[in-house]
């Protein structure tokens, strides 16, 4: 009999911590397909995140460094600097890439460091337990805007890739979702396109990736997945940005 | 031997320059030396100064609380460093800039750094001229080495820079040996 | 040549390959010197320059390059050295190789530009979150800034630990003859890192980080740091000392405040009078050893007098070395001025100490 389906050789065999429904598992699995099909994996250098990914080094099967929360294309474009032939990217969150992180995010980019950015923005902080991240929507309701996000006081979500998407250096932006399997597929697509860029010196390349939080949108995992096809994607739209 | 030397003058003067050649004119006699600038905000017209101390032995403290000799190419870097001059020590001071009558207990010097600098055909070799009175005035050090200096200085391109700092620094030396 | 570019230039010898900082006087002379020479000396190195956005950018850069397994190094004077904390804790958290350069400038806040040494604590006490130390050198001449930059990136990558060269803004910008006297120490040596990340070919994936959750798991970490900082601490004490067999008043100081202070010993001296001199090299680990010689009963007339350009931090550690045993003056400032020669002999005759 065929096999055509197994786990990546990217991914160890173990299993995750994340919650029932969360994206991150989704999006790990990705990356880790698109490292095996580019055979990069003894190449790859992984730069993780503080925030719920804070251990994907215990899941991905590469060599991998924690980063001090936002400073994770800090860290990256050392790496890459010094060992250019090897494969770097980033995986970060919205806190750590749009808040704590937005000025080493945007002079990595406007570097044009040849790295890959991977942004999962799932609009809260889930580690901390459900805050308002910078791209936490107008009247959603998080542990720190308890009456939902008010423009008068939280001002507007952050559209980050939109914002990246000027810079000259920037070479590859794209904002995906993981809310059905056409989205998932789309959302390979664009990975595997970001890795490429990498690999043929393009330059910097990022993909936002809207993920789901069932736990703190306090819904369940179906509703979650509806709620960024109908909602989230009305304030993010899915789209090449550059 | 153990020389302390106070330069001071107004940004744009050449200060750190002169200060510089000298210590790597005394690098050259396989002197002890070290030159410490006065480090600020201000990059022209601001003041500026530098202490320069050369010996025949290891050098402590880089600062220079009291000078031998004080190097002053204008009125008001001679009066802010006046004070932090030794009794009897040399005073060097910019006759061209600095006006009315100047009193210390010093060997006082008052040489037109500025007007033989303007004669030479380019101000900005006053802090040279200074130089050659110094060389001349303490005898410290031999012309030759800071000759030497001048030209390792000069950048590609801008020899002719080495020839108008030979005369001038000669032409400092001149000011002190037509003066005694 | 400048302490500034003396450290560049040390750094550069000493096989640094990554180097990242952000402006701040009085240490310019130091990134304008890497900016120029680090690419043109790049060569089998491929050593890398980068002006970081920020102090923070620069010490994270120095994590991610290190953690490649790659000689980093950055730079900064005192307010930036307070953004680099965060980085500083990691990199002691990491168990990753480092050296930090801090020109020391007047603090708290913005302060000013003049040299000082208010950054002791800071330095010596961890500086950031957690329980780590650095390594600290504290160089006092052009020359040693140059010697000590082989010392700090061979100590980093032995102990896998972050190393601060602390200097002040008079070594930085004072100009000395720099004669590059060998130095026994003064040679690189080369230390296996099997765990840096060079991609997993042939191996199992290496990790860099900083993070145990499981139970237990920290504390065990900690206590593997603590037995490092214990052998630290045993085998990497370093002073200078003058004429400590007689002295009976020892001056103890460390970098520019030394200088001013072996002027002071050679002038009493002559005079007969009887006075030495200790100057910590390194300052973390503290030279203790120095001081315990002299906690006997016979040593105790002997009288410590401590001069620093800040008001009294690495006084505490004389104190502490000295176990109470015997008596320890202080005499310092900072914000712009230094304690003179004079000052410290009006203060040795005053109180007849």
């Amino acid at each position: 009999m065929k096999k055509i389906f197994s786990r990546p050789e990217s991914l160890k065999n173990v299993t995750t911590h994340y919650c029932a429904g969360c994206g991150h598992g989704l999006a790990h699995r990705l990356i880790a397909e698109v490292i095996d099909e580019l055979n990069i994996r003894e190449k790859v250098i992984a730069v993780a995140p503080v925030g719920c990914a804070v251990v994907a080094y215990d899941y991905w099967n590469f060599d991998c460094t924690e980063a001090a929360h936002g400073r994770a294309l800090a860290v990256g474009t050392a790496i890459k600097r010094v060992r250019p032939d090897n494969i770097v990217f980033t995986y970060q969150g919205d806190g750590d890439l749009a808040a704590i992180g937005t000025n080493e995010t945007i002079h990595a980019a406007n570097r044009g460091e040849n790295i890959t950015a991977i942004f999962i923005n799932n609009a809260i902080y889930g580690m901390t337990g459900g805050q308002m991240a910078p791209t936490t929507l107008l009247g959603q309701k998080t542990a720190t805007t308890p009456k939902g996000r008010d423009v008068r006081f939280q001002g507007y979500p952050l559209n980050i890739s939109l914002l990246l998407g000027t810079l000259p250096a920037v070479k590859y932006v794209e904002r995906v979702s993981l809310h059905n399997p056409q989205e998932i597929l789309k959302s390979k697509r664009a990975i595997k396109q970001a890795f490429q860029n990498q690999i043929d010196n393009i330059g910097f390349s990022l993909v936002e990736i809207l993920s789901p939080c069932p736990t703190y949108w306090e819904m369940s995992s179906e509703k979650a997945m509806s709620w960024i096809r109908d909602t989230m994607t009305k304030e993010f739209p899915l789209r090449r940005i550059k | 031997m153990r020389e302390k030397i106070i330069i001071a003058g107004a940004g744009g003067h050449g200060i750190m320059l002169l200060g510089k050649i000298l210590a790597q004119g005394a690098l050259r006699e396989g002197r002890e030396v070290t030159w410490l600038p006065a480090y600020g905000a201000e990059v022209r017209g601001g003041s500026a100064y530098c202490m320069v101390i050369i010996s025949d032995r290891k050098i402590g403290s880089p600062y220079v609380e009291k000078a031998d000799t004080l190097i002053a190419m204008n009125g008001l870097s001679l009066s802010r460093f006046k004070p932090r001059l030794k009794e009897n020590g040399l005073l060097l001071f910019n006759s061209s800039l600095v006006t009315g009558k100047v009193s210390a207990k010093a060997r006082i010097m008052g040489l037109p750094f500025t007007g033989t600098a303007l004669k030479l055909g380019n101000v900005k070799v006053a802090n040279v001229v200074a130089l050659g009175a110094f060389i001349a005035g303490k005898k410290v050090l031999d012309k030759k080495n800071i000759l030497r200096v001048i030209k390792d200085m000069a950048p590609q391109g801008k020899k002719d820079l080495i020839e108008i700092n030979r005369k001038a620094l000669c032409a400092g030396i001149g000011l002190i040996n037509d003066k005694s | 040549m400048t302490g500034n570019e003396a450290v560049a230039e040390g750094a550069i010898q000493a096989g640094c390959q990554f180097y990242a900082a952000y402006p701040i006087t009085p240490q310019n002379e130091l990134i304008a010197y890497m900016a120029k020479h680090m690419p043109a000396r790049s060569g089998q190195l491929n050593r890398v320059f980068i002006q970081a956005e920020s102090e923070l950018a620069a010490i994270n850069m120095v994590f991610g390059a290190s953690a490649a397994g790659k000689r980093a190094m950055t730079s900064s004077s005192s307010p930036g050295m307070s953004l680099k904390q965060e980085g500083i804790s990691y990199i002691a958290g990491a168990e990753l190789p480092a050296v930090i350069v801090n020109m020391m400038r007047g603090g708290p806040g913005l302060g000013n530009i003049a040299p000082a040494q208010s950054d002791y604590f800071q330095a010596t006490r961890g500086g950031g979150h957690g329980d780590y130390h650095s390594i600290v050198l504290a160089p006092s001449s052009v020359e040693e800034a140059y010697n000590l930059m082989f010392l700090a990136f061979n100590l980093a990558d032995k102990y896998r630990n972050p190393v601060i060269v602390l200097g002040d803004g008079t070594l930085g910008q004072m100009m000395e003859p720099l004669k590059k006297v060998r130095n026994p120490e003064s040679k690189i040596q080369n230390y296996k890192k099997p765990w840096a990340l060079t991609g997993c070919k042939g191996r199992k994936p290496n990790v860099i980080k900083s993070f145990y959750m499981k139970e237990g798991a920290l504390e065990e970490f900690n206590l593997k740091l603590q037995k490092k900082y214990k052998e630290i601490e045993e085998n990497e004490q370093r002073w200078e000392e003058s004429f400590l067999d007689d002295a009976e008043i020892i001056l103890v100081a460390y970098g520019t405040m030394a200088r001013v202070c072996r002027d002071v010993v050679d002038n009493l001296r002559e005079k007969g009078k009887k006075i030495g001199l200790v100057r910590p090299i390194s300052l973390w680990p503290f030279p203790k050893k120095v001081f315990h010689r002299f906690t006997g009963k016979a040593d105790q007339r002997k009288r410590f007098l401590v001069v620093e350009m800040s008001y009294g931090q690495m006084v505490d550690d004389v104190r502490l070395s000295c176990c109470g045993k015997a008596k320890v003056e202080f005499i310092g400032h900072s914000g712009g001025g230094i304690p003179t020669g004079e000052e410290i002999i009006r203060k040795i005759n005053e109180k007849n100490i």
